[in-house]
């Protein structure tokens, strides 16, 4: 229903101006439709540049893995793809949850829409917990280089003794970009978690939602990212050498 | 050598003629359009001052569509021209005819090694016959170094690890100054040497007096030493491809795929064997890094280049390959 | 002497009661500390960028006095490395990338498109605190036992070759770039959503555009040099062969990495630069901008292409012939806008009634250095000249052409410009003009011998060189020295000016921009009332003021 339809100019206007101060229009703006898109604007911008970081990953990775594809085939078959694959399975549940939320918020229903924020916060700290599992898993397996790594393993394993830097680097990639991509969840909860309760208070009405829009858009980025970890880390070598 | 001040640099190589023609077409391309630029500047700034007493507000001048396509479009026209020119002064310097005498360059931390076809082998001082196109092969045994002779405008990176080469034609006789242009660390600056230009006679003087037979002949002594011969042995039971009259040729790969069996290729194949296996070998072959040094895998790329077919050494004795596999990797410097 | 010149003005005008400015709205350090407005963020950031320009300038002090003597005999050779180490780091990162975007944008970009503030003003304030702690690491870092690198930290000198404080100075950069990349976040959003009512994107004043396009680059190159460089660190901390060979990793992919950065931010330090000199030229000849349109898209094309040219510091680097092709081609494709930008610069002098007030004076030098610069960038575009004059002193004064004879002048230029809206009143003509001259001069006498001495082959990076070459770095020194006067000189007469000038009024200049439109200083909220935009920018030959007496 249209707002033109049930008030008068007067009333309208009193009621934006309460819905204003109600949601603490930043001073800066003019009015809330503009701070709506420049938040929004924010993200998409913000999420050019992480795609730039991981990008940057990607590359890199892919250049050594056109390489060097025999030990990088040899080193993915030592991740542990179920993990990761619950994992996978775990975000994209988590990033329909906050598509949810997302819905329920632009129809008003506060309420529901926290339990499916908190839903999906707790979905990643599962992702956290098993990815923690694994974590230690990989330590307890040696594949750590520069703490906890076995160069015999991998010459026992079939591999040449000059093909072994060549496992450390595809491990140290598969470390920083599980760990940089871990970071960027536990940067996902903390705002999933905080709008979470926002909600809970009644915070958001259909006309005002834009930090949940925000942070569901940066959430579906995490777990973008990590469909593309994916393949990349867990699977290059499972497929072809028939996996651990 | 030296003049009190440095004008201009002497034209010591065929190149260096090559890049002073190139320095005068772009500095009177260049320096044209400047002086037009700085001149406009300067006479539409005082001509057209603020006078005092001036109060008419200047008429709005008419934006000029053909006039931005002009000066877009005419400075692309000359790019163009510089482009191919550049390019062409550029690929020239890594040209390397047949007769090309091969140099063997080792840079480390602060000081350059070279290593003549003869088997001489110099340091910080580098001797050519004049009129010789020389193609050095260039490799550094710690960081990045940079192989730059000014009077001969000629420069190249000198790589960890790896071959670079480039070429050049000594036109002048006397001595240069060798720079090492990309910083390596703290004696950077006292990283230069000399290259020394001579007569082709008295090239040939200055050799038989230093001679020390030929670096393929080194190379040999070092393919012996490292008991290569065990496998790569030219017979019908080899576990190792035959080596002879391979340098330079295609070879087909395991993989499926060809390369050609350049300088970088071989060098991989010593210190890195499992990453290029020829097509119908197993990938046995030990890593020699860290055993075998740099001088001496240029000189059995040097034999190896030289090496035709039915020369292989026969095998004296009956060596087993290697039965255990040596320490792994390098251990890792302290920062 | 000066206060002769600058007369302290008996205040005619009685102020009562006192106006209330973005300075006097709110008083005590933590009321600067703690602000979100962008005006007094933009002065935080210009006292920290000063600093670090003359931490900088003082590092290159010391190795330009050494390099009198041809045996260097001033310092180490260790403490020469650490020095221009230091100079490039402080210069690069904390100075010429934030210098322009974060004093005179942040100061002037929502002033100039009729906004209150940027789009974010608490995260413009975590922009200065980044940039406050990644200069403060970087230099605890460099002055602590220093780092002996240069700024480009080739691998694998710098993964496993240097002795010195690499991974701390790499970590304070990598700060430092997330401080940038808020900013250009910042300015996007700005830019897209707060422009003032009618002020549609062809309105826009060049500054905002070439902001803008600054911007972008900021946000997709620092990434990748914030990646590359944390590689880097993973590599020297635990001794993994991401860039080292002889561990199979590449050394070359370090170099393709950094300069996938570091050659879009050399547009970065020269764009805005562009910006400023297009506000001024046409406010002192009073005419329109000259080819309007084709200075905008040149800007996007310069960001554009510049991302296309990376390898062009690589042609003697050991990469194919191919490649060197192929980037060669496409820096000289690059050099097209700005050359465009320079032909609209001098067409819109034609016909002008042209004042020769100090800001229009640094942007005459910096159009003239800036041509000098782009050209000789062409030489090095060219592969065949490249490869003799690669990493020798021809390569460094063409850059400074660039940097300090663009960028500088540009800045100074918009600082001289923008001073009476920021402070309210005027500075001494005299010797503002005076350090325009100065610096101009200097310039040419510290830059142009070196070109020499690079031709002649003297390398990059030389703690000590043969002694043919010494007549050359005598000559820069002492140019050097006269540039040294040339930046004091305004450290004296700008703060002077803030306290004793004459009373600047809204628009000194009588130029259109929007920021002109209000009071100097502005208030909080910069304007009074949303302004409302009805024309193009640089409409000079409309105003009739000028008739009047």
């Amino acid at each position: 229903m249209s707002l033109d339809t049930l008030f008068t100019d007067n009333e309208r206007e009193l009621f934006e101006y309460s819905m204003l101060k109600r949601h603490r229009l930043e001073e800066q703006f003019e009015n809330l439709e503009q701070q709506t898109h420049a938040a929004s604007t924010a993200m998409w911008v913000f999420l050019a540049t992480e795609v730039m970081f991981f990008g940057t990953l990607f590359v890199t990775l892919a250049i050594y893995r056109l390489l060097y594809g025999e030990a990088f085939e040899h080193a993915s078959s030592r991740m542990n793809w179920i993990i990761g694959g619950t994992n996978t399975i775990v975000l994209l549940i988590s990033s329909c949850t906050i598509v949810l939320a997302l819905h329920f918020t632009r129809l008003g229903q506060n309420r529901k829409a926290a339990w499916l924020l908190a839903t999906t916060a707790a979905l990643g700290l599962l992702f956290l917990v098993l990815k923690g599992t694994e974590y230690y898993g990989d330590w307890r397996e040696n594949l750590l280089p520069g703490w906890k790594f076995d160069a015999h393993e991998w010459t026992r394993g079939g591999l040449s003794e000059d093909q072994v830097p060549h496992v450390k680097l595809f491990l140290v990639f598969y470390w920083v970009m599980t760990a940089f991509h871990g970071l960027h969840v536990t940067g996902g909860i903390v705002a999933v978690g905080i709008i979470a309760v926002l909600a809970a208070r009644g915070h958001f009405s259909p006309a005002y939602y834009s930090p949940v829009d925000v942070v569901a858009l940066y959430w579906h980025f995490v777990d973008v990212v990590w469909i593309f970890l994916l393949p990349m880390l867990y699977l290059s070598g499972t497929h072809t050498l028939g996996g651990s | 050598m030296t003049t009190d001040v440095a004008i201009f640099p002497r034209q010591a190589s065929v190149g260096a003629y090559e890049v002073d023609l190139l320095l005068a077409f772009l500095s009177i391309v260049c320096g044209s359009v400047g002086l037009l630029v700085a001149g406009l500047l300067i006479f539409f700034s005082v001509y057209y001052r603020r006078r005092p007493g001036d109060t008419a507000t200047p008429p709005e001048t008419p934006s000029s569509h053909a006039l931005e396509w002009f000066w877009t479009l005419t400075p692309s026209a000359i790019f163009v021209v510089m482009f191919l020119w550049g390019a062409k002064v550029y690929l020239e310097a890594f040209r390397a005819p047949a007769d090309a005498m091969p140099i063997f360059v080792v840079a480390k931390q602060w000081m350059w090694k070279f290593q003549h076809p003869e088997g001489q082998r110099e340091i910080n001082t580098l001797h050519v016959p004049v009129g010789q196109r020389v193609k050095l092969l260039l490799t550094s045994e710690d960081v990045i170094h940079s192989f730059f002779v000014p009077e001969f405008r000629v420069h190249m990176d000198v790589l960890p690890d790896r071959y670079t080469s480039v070429c050049f034609e000594p036109t002048e006789p006397g001595d240069y100054h060798l720079f090492c242009s990309q910083y390596c660390g703290t004696n950077h600056a006292g990283m230069i040497g000399t290259v020394t230009v001579m007569e082709p006679g008295d090239y040939a003087d200055w050799l038989s007096q230093r001679a020390e037979g030929s670096l393929a002949l080194e190379g040999r002594k070092v393919f012996l030493k490292y008991r290569c011969i065990s496998c790569h042995s030219a017979d019908e039971n080899a576990r190792a491809p035959v080596l002879e009259a391979l340098a330079g040729r295609p070879v087909h790969l395991s993989d499926g795929s060809t390369v050609t069996a350049d300088e970088n290729y071989l060098r991989e194949s010593i210190l890195n064997p499992g990453a290029k296996v020829v097509a119908g070998y197993q990938a046995i072959m030990p890593t020699f890094r860290g055993q075998i040094g740099a001088e001496e895998i240029n000189a059995v790329l040097a034999w190896l280049g030289s090496l035709e077919r039915g020369q292989t050494p026969t095998r004296v004795e009956d060596y087993s390959p290697p039965a255990t596999t040596p320490a792994i990797t390098p251990e890792p410097k302290q920062p | 002497m000066s206060t002769a010149v600058l007369e302290p003005q008996p205040m005619p005008i009685p102020q009562t009661p006192a106006r209330s400015t973005y300075l006097n709205v709110a008083h005590g350090t933590l009321s600067w500390l703690l602000t979100k407005d962008h005006k007094r963020i933009a002065l935080m950031f210009l006292a920290a960028v000063t600093v670090m320009f003359f931490i900088g300038g003082f590092a290159i002090t010391i190795v330009r006095l050494n390099l009198m003597d041809p045996e260097g005999g001033l310092v180490e050779a260790d403490t020469y490395n650490r020095l221009f180490t230091l100079h490039g780091v402080v210069m690069v990162w904390f100075f010429l990338v934030p210098v322009v975007p974060s004093v005179l944008g942040n100061f002037f970009l929502p002033m100039m498109i009729g906004a209150k503030d940027l789009a974010m003003p608490r995260l413009n304030l975590l922009s200065f605190y980044l940039y406050m702690i990644g200069a403060a690491w970087t230099l605890y870092a460099m002055l602590a036992g220093g780092v002996d690198t240069g700024w480009t930290f080739y691998t694998p000198y710098s993964t496993h070759s240097s002795h010195y404080n690499v991974v701390p100075t790499m970590i304070g950069i990598v700060i430092a770039g997330f401080s940038s990349m808020f900013t250009g976040l910042n300015f996007v959003v700005t830019v897209h959503w707060m422009r003032a009512p009618g002020l549609t994107w062809f309105r826009l004043p060049i500054f905002v555009w070439t902001l803008y396009a600054t911007s972008l680059i900021l946000l997709l190159a620092t990434p990748v040099l914030a990646m590359a460089l944390l590689l880097a660190v993973i590599e020297r901390l635990w001794q993994i062969g991401i860039f080292d060979p002889a561990l199979g990793g590449d050394a070359l992919l370090f170099q393709h990495l950094f300069w996938f950065y570091s050659h879009p931010a050399v547009y970065v330090m020269i764009l805005p630069g562009m910006g400023v000199v297009s506000e001024i030229i046409p406010c002192f000849a009073r005419k329109k901008l000259f080819g309007y349109t084709f200075v905008c898209y040149s800007s996007f094309g310069i960001a554009a292409l510049g991302f296309l040219v990376w390898a062009h510091h690589m042609f003697v680097a050991g990469i194919s012939a191919y490649a060197a092709l192929i980037f060669s081609s496409l820096s000289f494709l690059v050099a097209v806008p700005s050359a465009i930008k320079v032909f609209n610069w001098t067409a819109t002098l034609y016909k002008g009634s042209v004042a020769f007030e100090t800001p229009m004076l640094f942007s005459l030098g910096f159009v003239a250095l800036f041509t000098a610069g782009g050209l000789t960038g062409l030489f090095l575009a060219c592969l065949g000249f490249d490869m003799h004059v690669h990493d020798t002193y021809f390569v460094i004064a063409h850059f400074h052409f660039i940097m300090v004879g663009g960028m500088v002048m540009a800045y100074m230029g918009g600082l001289h410009y923008w001073w009476p809206k920021i402070t309210g009143r005027m500075y001494s003509q005299f010797w503002s003009r005076l350090c325009a001259i100065i610096l101009f001069v200097g310039f040419f006498f510290t830059f142009l011998p070196q070109f020499i001495v690079g031709y002649n082959g003297m390398p990059r990076r030389y703690h000590r060189y043969v002694p043919e070459f010494q007549v050359w770095n005598v000559m820069s020194t002492a140019g050097a020295s006269i540039l040294g006067v040339g930046y004091v000189l305004p450290l004296v007469y700008l703060p002077l000016g803030f306290k004793y000038g004459k009373l600047a009024g809204p628009n000194p200049w009588r130029a259109t921009g929007l920021e002109w439109q209000t009071p100097s200083p502005p208030p909080k909220d910069n304007f009074e009332q949303t302004p409302v935009v009805l024309r193009d920018p640089y409409l000079y030959h409309l105003d009739k003021a000028q008739n009047e007496p």
